[in-house]
């Protein structure tokens, strides 16, 4: 883990040995920081291993009594489970269908001139800074409207979700593909076209294997942003399709909360996307290099 | 340079090879008709996911359309500019609210996105030079970033709880500096509250753009800097700061986008009606739309809120990209 953390950034600045002052201030600095960051996190841990009375009277930094309780009770307390699978499906299903798609309208953008190409990446571009909110009404009603006029579901179920969720993770992934596509030589394809590939043969045989990292940033980007969607899921979903975003409050009754469920559940939830994250940082960060840095 | 590149990759039919004239009439076809097949299914996407309910939207605003006329908007009566007249009447309650609202999210998007960019900043700069552990601390400090929202703001609600919380745990009861355990999701600290979560979750991306950016300034600088006898201070004043600016404009503009259209954290944090103190913008359109069903009110806000954003994000790029010219010449 260790390496392939340090690679992209091995690099050392100055040949000279940094001052005292400069050491104490990124000491103390770094310190601070690692606390700040870290308590949360602490918190999420320790609290998901009390038992029930631990979290419900004072804070206590120690448990009183290790107990893996709560990871037994999550799944039965809510349909975490089931949560999890709408969860799995929808952020997955709108990760492959905005990238796929994103693949071939890059390729179009970053290779071709055509008319009307200025307008189509501003309003890729535009729709990335537009509030959620301002999607999510009209799209209500209009799953509202579809549904009465010709009986397709598509408010509540997944597939609608998954359609609300290309509204972020589509123009994002063009944009990103964009600018990865771009650092990928022209003379590559240029010479598949050449040696007789076709267009989609130099774009498959060429330009994606060269775009692989970024592809990967891009779609682990993706499910990432869709995992982590509260808005759309809390409007959009019902009983039967509802996602850990909204499934997680089922830990709070009128009565009782659960904290330390909330806890062992939210830790369940993030593991996978975490450690997905870390293991790919590498190429997330050129990607976002590509995108941003330019 | 492009044009001339893009032509001379499509019209790929190779020399002497036969039926030459067929081939490249297929190849002209092509080359006017294949971007726009590439394009096709996003074209179509963008049309359904972004256009239309644009449309709609912009259609709904002005129309007066309240729970009765939700199951069919169509038929809600057209209200003018009234939805429009409501939400800038700023004496009036509705008006009064949003107003308040803008302001609150304007104050806590600048604090917020300050706060992101000098920690991440700081951070990057401090862990430009390796160092033992670095691997492991940059690891960690991305851990809040791939936190999905809800559980992170989610534990951060379990620290804020009033009776069995961390904070007041040790602001209260082992540091002694309040009086009384305080209530963090409540009246005016909802505010600290927020800004603490919005810049604990924020920070590592300034982090990781700044660390990136840092590595496109060429080692030769620092190294006749070091020659002229400037200290590591003055080299982080004279050449890294300097260097990071056009990273900081792209960098600035996303998180001010990202905070100030933030919905997640707020809704997390505060649930479906956030104190007066927090009330974010998101949150106040969702409350307006869903709590109170007057979409045609919430969707005029919305509106409003748009070209707010596209204002805001026309001037800033005038602003730095003329900073850019001149900076050039």
């Amino acid at each position: 883990m260790s390496r392939s953390v340090k690679s992209p950034f091995a690099m050392s600045r100055s040949p000279m040995a940094p001052p005292r002052s400069f050491l104490w201030s990124r000491r103390i600095f770094l310190t601070l920081l690692t606390g700040f960051v870290l308590v949360p996190v602490y918190v999420m841990v320790s609290s998901s291993l009390k038992p029930l009375a631990d979290v419900t009277g004072k804070f206590r930094w120690l448990p009183s009594g290790l107990t893996i309780r709560p990871y037994i009770d999550i799944w039965s307390t809510v349909p975490l489970a089931k949560y999890f699978v709408n969860s799995l499906i929808v952020a997955g299903a709108a990760t492959v269908c905005s990238v796929v798609i994103a693949v071939f309208a890059a390729y179009a953008v970053s290779r071709y001139h055509f008319r009307g190409k200025r307008v189509f990446t501003v309003t890729v571009l535009s729709t990335q800074m537009f509030p959620g909110i301002l999607f999510l009404l009209p799209l209500f009603l209009l799953y509202v409207n579809i549904g009465n006029a010709t009986g397709i579901a598509l408010f509540g179920s997944r597939g609608g979700l998954i359609l609300t969720y290309l509204t972020f993770s589509l123009p994002f992934s063009i944009w990103m593909l964009i600018g990865y596509f771009d650092s990928v030589p022209r003379d590559l394809d240029e010479a598949a076209l050449v040696d007789g590939c076709g267009p989609l043969g130099a774009l498959f045989r060429v330009v994606v294997p060269a775009a692989i990292p970024g592809i990967v940033a891009v779609a682990v980007y993706a499910f990432m942003t869709a995992w982590g969607e509260v808005l759309f899921a809390s409007v959009m979903t019902n009983d039967t399709t509802r996602t850990l975003a909204v499934g997680l409050q089922g830990y709070s009754t009128l009565t009782d909360v659960y904290w330390n469920q909330i806890m062992a559940a939210s830790l369940v939830v993030s593991v996978p996307v975490v450690a997905g994250f870390l293991l790919l940082q590498r190429y997330l960060v050129a990607g976002l290099t590509a995108g941003a840095v330019k | 340079m492009t044009t001339a590149m893009a032509e001379s990759a499509v019209g790929g039919s190779p020399p002497g090879a036969p039926a030459r004239d067929t081939r490249r009439r297929t190849g002209r076809i092509r080359r006017i008709g294949l971007p726009y097949l590439l394009l096709l299914p996003a074209l179509l996407l963008e049309l359904l996911v972004h256009l239309v309910p644009m449309a709609t939207g912009i259609v709904m605003s002005f129309k007066e359309l309240t729970q009765f006329y939700i199951r069919d908007w169509g038929t809600a009566p057209w209200s003018g500019l009234d939805n429009y007249k409501v939400s800038v009447d700023f004496s009036a309650p509705v008006g009064q609210a949003l107003l308040h609202s803008f302001l609150v999210t304007v104050g806590f998007t600048l604090l917020s996105v300050g706060l992101c960019w000098l920690i991440g900043t700081a951070a990057a700069v401090f862990m430009q030079d390796t160092f033992r552990g670095r691997g492991l601390l940059r690891a960690l400090f991305l851990v809040p970033y791939a936190l999905p929202v809800y559980a992170a703001v989610i534990t951060w609600v379990f620290m804020f709880q009033h009776d069995n919380g961390l904070v007041n745990h040790v602001l209260h009861d082992q540091l002694g500096l309040t009086d009384k355990p305080s209530f963090w999701l409540l009246g005016d600290n909802s505010f600290v509250a927020l800004l603490t979560v919005s810049v604990w979750k924020g920070w590592p991306f300034a982090f990781l753009i700044v660390m990136a950016g840092l590595q496109n300034i060429p080692k030769e600088l620092y190294e006749a800097a070091a020659l002229d006898g400037a200290g590591m201070w003055q080299q982080i004043r004279r050449i890294t700061l300097p260097s990071l600016r056009p990273v900081n404009q792209v960098l600035i503009l996303v998180l001010f986008l990202w905070t100030f259209n933030d919905f997640n954290t707020p809704y997390v944090l505060f649930g479906k009606t956030a104190p007066e103190a927090a009330d974010l913008i998101s949150v106040h359109i969702y409350q307006a739309s869903f709590v109170t069903w007057n979409f045609g009110a919430g969707s005029a806000m919305s509106v409003l809120l748009l070209l707010f954003l596209l204002v805001v994000t026309g001037v800033y790029l005038v602003l730095t990209s003329r900073g850019r010219r001149t900076a050039d010449v």
